[in-house]
């Protein structure tokens, strides 16, 4: 696991970065959040979710979709396999 | 007649929107429709340059609104097509002098005698973006591969919404498919993640287009010998309504993958 996490970092294109920016970016923008209290919701969020599930921390994302004129927050909490 | 009122817009400057829609409103215009061409950049005017009209101006849009002169006086016809004209905007005023209800007047009185009236937006979401969204139906939005363009790109598009100008369409320009391969610039795929946007076109980066624009003739004339004004081309053919896929400048998979999000197939 060591293993690929050492070699995704090294080879990172630089669009993953714009595109991981602009994604966090848009959030912000969108739902008007400061970075500040968008890492307190994920915090929030998490506290509540691993209170019944065990939630895999390092993989969360969160994302707004918009379609036809409606946004959504999407949350995504990737769940740890056990054992 | 009633034509279509299209405004052209992107929120950053710099990434295209006089270059497109001279090329789209000359593409539109070979293709037999009447155009009528409206600069609302008020005080930085440019798409005369671009279109290589700009020893024609007697009068521009400000003229129009003030009453100095009638509709027809101010309106330029293309030098190569005549079924082409350009409402030029005041470069010696501000984006005060025209307000959304004379803009919409405006629009309103040219879809009577055009099939297509294209409004170049200026830069920006101040008032003289709000003027040249105000008689519009329909909204493209001009973009490249950066995070600064798609940053205001997604929100103008969140700016027309509340005006009531639903689904507007994206065009991303400068694209360079060789950095897009290397994983240095974003794709197109990636953008319509994104954006989640509807995809009206891609337009390469072409040397080409410096050229054009140094001789103010706009490159879809030449669209057989550039991948740029081909590509404005086939645009101004999805803007009539012909299903048409986009160009390969990616794999195949993706282009599929497109066809199903602008619904060509």
């Amino acid at each position: 696991m060591s293993k690929l996490g050492f070699k995704t970092e090294a080879a990172e294109p630089s669009k993953n970065i714009a595109k991981e920016r602009l994604q966090f970016i848009l959030i912000q923008d969108r739902i008007k959040l400061s970075p500040g209290e968008m890492d307190l919701l994920k915090k929030e969020l998490l506290d509540v979710l691993a209170k019944y599930i065990n939630v895999d921390e390092k993989n969360i994302r969160m994302d707004i979709d918009r379609h036809d004129g409606m946004m959504a927050l999407v949350a995504n909490f990737p769940i740890k396999r056990s054992g | 007649m009633a034509g279509k009122v299209i405004v052209i817009t992107s929120g950053k400057g710099g990434v295209g929107k006089t270059t497109t829609t001279a090329n789209i409103g000359t593409a539109l215009a070979l293709m037999d429709k009447r155009v009528c061409l409206i600069d609302a950049d008020i005080g930085l005017r440019n798409l005369d340059v671009v279109m290589g009209l700009e020893n024609r101006i007697v009068y521009d849009i400000v003229d129009v609104v003030e009453g100095n002169c009638r509709l027809e006086q101010a309106l330029i016809r293309d030098k190569r097509n005549s079924s082409l004209f350009l409402l030029p905007a005041a470069q010696t005023r501000d984006k005060t002098a025209v307000t959304p209800y004379q803009m919409q007047e405006l629009t309103e009185s040219l879809k009577e005698e055009m099939d297509y009236v294209l409004v170049d937006s200026p830069a920006g979401i101040e008032q003289g973006f709000k003027n040249a969204i105000s008689g519009a139906e329909r909204a493209i939005i001009v973009t490249t591969p950066e995070v600064s363009a798609i940053r205001d790109a997604d929100r103008i598009i969140g700016l027309l919404e509340t005006e009531g100008l639903k689904n507007p369409e994206v065009i991303i320009n400068r694209i360079r498919q060789n950095m897009v391969d290397k994983g240095d610039m974003m794709g197109i795929d990636d953008m319509i993640e994104i954006l989640a946007i509807n995809l009206l076109g891609v337009v390469p980066e072409d040397e080409n287009i410096v050229i054009s624009t140094n001789r103010g003739e706009p490159i879809v004339l030449k669209a057989d010998k550039s991948r740029a004004g081909l590509a404005f081309q086939n645009i101004a053919r999805r803007i009539d309504g012909e299903e048409l896929p986009l160009m390969s400048l990616e794999r195949d998979t993706l282009i599929n993958k497109l066809k199903r999000i602008v619904g060509l197939s």
